[in-house]
């Protein structure tokens, strides 16, 4: 639907003809963008700029959490030199996505209350601005001192710096330094040439999240090119994203308990997360998923014996996660841990615009399965797993009950399967684009909404290739949650986040 | 208390009992073959259609340093390629990752590449510290799950330890990533020597597919001498097991 102010398109489905996008005043998309975002019914999934002849064009994706539409509105900042007035200062959860366009194309947003650095791509436009030079916050006072942590842990994880204000243990104030991962990813989209190549860059965009991620891609580049998936095709992806979930969440319950010191809870998710990947590789040949999710096809359709083996190892894994969750979640000693820890609030949740679990944990039901549904969830109800209480319990608890969830979800994924027609056919590399396209694809991966934009240009070409990672929201939700808790807690509060470094650096 | 018991008596033993020949799945994709009468035109046309930049166009062979294990050679062109799920593919030597048309004897590590002292230092106790440079968290979980409760190298002295002044050696991961690049150098410097340099995955043993972008430095790779290259996208914990049990003499 067109209308003055901005365009609508639905999630995946055809894309949207860029040049028909109305490019409204500055001061109308500002209006347009804050009378949305100060209701919770709408969210940004993506805002972004890229260089034209007429200076630079921004585009924002935002989410009708309600109908299910993405709105897409532009407008076009000449280079004068000038500033925009930030959307910020009305919608914090504008923030992240200033910033980026800040650090990347050296656009000055007046009033945004803190321009800092997000990831210090290579293509920066201030040079100046290295990673040494990071502007941390700083309290000037003798009670306090600060704690600097990383870029290397201690442990086998990502790379990134958390710097610490503390009066004694309490933590006052948290600034996470991230950028270390940045392999200029988005530019190598660009220039990849074939969809082939750009499905393995899809996988290491967050190798964690290789088939969500890889879904995005898929879904993009399927919608650019007006190809409809088969339904066959379209459940076996969502047995996948829920298989990576599954896996996740339990690899995650491990941790949250080795952090603990609960060490039968620990061994027994390390062995049941083995179970769920080496099932994902019994399938594709990679534990992972990477391979497994391609444009046009597959190249492992699901046969009857790979699903066989899902419903049987889904079915010893719920039976088991569960007696180690109860366990779990009832034992004083963890308890005592997880319970009132790293906790944020309803109110900061949607502030900063947390999305995925982190956001379901505090109430906010946000779910791009359920809300913008994609692929065979079209089809389906899902109902989200909610807790409202936003602590460490609380992201925990969501995770054994998304386990129990995705577990049902599988069985009726593979249920509807059997019931399609097999039309699952070979990937397709040399997918042909519309000219002066816009698509936007956003997938629901474990961590939460994965948003991939593109742009072609006037040839098919792709123009523009934007990713934005669930990450890049909730690295503030983790420094809200560790205000005012001991510094001692914060491995498990960021372990019950889980949030990813390379995501969000790119 | 009944409760924990059951969780016990289902989890029963998990250990990989032999980590050299631990079987996996079919599918699992590890060491090429390549046929030995693989023509210079299909050569040609599995390099071109290579997405890693992988495979030489003239001879066909493939290098496993660059190669993202995708399988799309074997699936285009199934009478030239194939790959096999042996894991075991580490080397000492880069140039022993490129695996030659007609080549199907598994992989063995060239021991006069090991360097001296390694294995009288280190064959009963190699403590590690990792460093991711730009890795996707993949190698980075394959690692951690080195010395989970299946896989358990724990058992032979190999471990990641939280500081590079506890560690003989640094595994890197990742392409390597220009803002990473002086971080990964001083937790070099601060490792006691002798000490040793593993590559994990091929992102970090070539850059992968991010080799060439203008965000990844790799001088750190090219200016020291590399220990073990293990391949794999990520490279699987028996990989690089069994590598650094190799490189060990165990």
């Amino acid at each position: 639907m067109n209308n003055s102010r901005y365009t609508e398109v639905r999630n995946g489905s055809s894309p949207a003809v860029f040049s028909e996008i109305p490019v409204i005043d500055y001061d109308l998309f500002y209006d347009e963008v804050t009378s949305m975002l100060t209701d919770e019914r709408y969210h940004c999934l993506s805002y972004s700029c890229h260089r034209t002849g007429e200076g630079l064009k921004f585009i924002c994706c935002i989410a009708d959490d309600g109908s299910g539409d993405i709105r897409i509105l532009s407008h076009v900042k000449k280079d004068d030199g000038t500033s925009l007035r930030s959307l910020t200062a009305s919608c914090y959860a504008m923030h992240i996505f200033e910033c980026e366009i800040h650090e990347s194309h050296g656009v000055l947003f007046a009033d945004h209350p803190w321009l800092k650095p997000v990831r210090y791509p290579h293509d920066r436009a201030d040079r100046l601005s290295v990673m040494d030079n990071y502007p941390f916050y700083e309290m000037d006072s003798e009670e306090l001192h600060e704690v600097g942590v990383g870029p290397i842990h201690a442990g086998v994880i990502e790379p990134g710096h958390f710097r610490f204000i503390c009066n004694g243990e309490r933590v006052l104030h948290l600034e996470i330094q991230l950028g270390y991962q940045h392999r200029g990813i988005e530019k190598l989209f660009t220039d990849a040439g074939d969809s082939l190549r750009r499905s393995l860059l899809a996988e290491d965009i967050a190798g964690d999240s290789a088939v969500a991620h890889g879904l995005a891609h898929a879904q993009l580049a399927e919608s650019l090119a007006g190809f409809e998936p088969p339904a066959s095709l379209q459940a076996e992806r969502c047995i996948a994203m829920e298989l990576e979930r599954i896996a996740v969440h339990i690899g995650d319950t491990a941790a949250l308990c080795g952090d603990v010191a609960y060490q039968l809870g620990q061994v027994a998710c390390e062995a049941l997360r083995t179970l769920v990947i080496n099932t994902t590789q019994y399938w594709c040949g990679n534990r992972f998923g990477k391979g497994l999710i391609r444009p046009g096809g597959s190249n492992f359709p699901l046969n009857e014996e790979i699903a066989g083996e899902i419903l049987r190892i889904i079915k010893e894994v719920d039976r088991r996660f569960g007696n180690v969750t109860e366990c779990v979640y009832t034992l004083p000693s963890v308890l005592g841990r997880f319970e009132d820890i790293g906790t944020v609030t309803r109110k900061q949740a949607t502030t900063v615009g947390a999305v995925g679990m982190a956001a379901r944990t505090c109430g906010v039901p946000r779910d791009i399965r359920v809300t913008h549904p994609f692929q065979f969830y079209r089809q389906m109800e899902i109902s989200p797993v909610m807790q409202e209480t936003g602590d460490v319990l609380a992201r925990g608890m969501l995770r054994a009950l998304e386990v129990k969830e995705s577990v049902k979800i599988i069985r009726r994924l593979i249920d509807s399967w059997k019931n399609c027609a097999k039309e699952t056919g070979r990937p397709q590399y040399d997918l042909k684009f519309r000219p002066d396209s816009l698509a936007v694809s956003v997938t629901e991966g474990w961590r939460g909404e994965i948003c991939h934009v593109a742009l072609t240009d006037n040839l098919g070409n792709l123009a523009m290739y934007k990713i934005k990672d669930p990450s890049m929201h909730n690295w503030m939700a983790l420094a809200l949650a560790v205000r005012s808790q001991e510094i001692s807690d914060f491995p498990v509060c960021n372990k019950s986040f889980n949030l990813s470094y390379c995501g969000n650096d790119l | 208390m009944l409760k924990e018991i059951k969780i016990l008596a289902d989890h029963g033993k998990q250990y990989v009992p032999d980590l050299r020949k631990q079987p996996v799945s079919a599918m699992f994709r590890g060491r090429p073959v390549i046929s030995s009468d693989i023509t210079m035109a299909l050569a040609a046309q599995a390099a071109e259609l290579c997405p890693a930049g992988a495979i030489d166009s003239s001879s066909g062979a493939i290098d496993l340093g660059r190669c993202a294990f995708c399988n799309e050679c074997a699936f285009a062109l199934p009478e030239a390629y194939r790959f096999t799920n042996d894991y075991r593919i580490a080397a000492t030597r880069r140039e022993d990752l490129v695996i030659k048309a007609g080549q199907t004897e598994p992989l063995q590590i060239d021991e006069t590449a090991v360097r001296e002292g390694v294995r009288r230092l280190f064959r009963r106790s190699l403590k590690l510290r990792q460093v991711s440079a730009g890795g996707d968290n993949s190698c980075e979980m394959e690692l951690g799950a080195a010395g989970n409760v299946n896989f358990d190298m724990g058992r032979y002295g190999i471990e990641f330890v939280a500081s590079p002044r506890h560690a003989d050696g640094i595994v890197i991961t990742g392409p390597v990533s220009e803002n990473m690049a002086r971080a990964l150098e001083i937790c070099y410097e601060a490792t006691p020597a002798p000490k040793i340099i593993i590559l994990v995955g091929t992102d970090a043993i070539s850059g992968g597919l991010f080799a060439g972008s203008p965000a990844v430095k790799r001088d750190f790779i090219e200016n020291h001498h590399i220990d073990l290259y293990v391949p794999g996208n990520p490279a699987h914990p028996l990989t690089f097991i069994n590598g650094v049990m190799d490189l060990l003499g165990l």
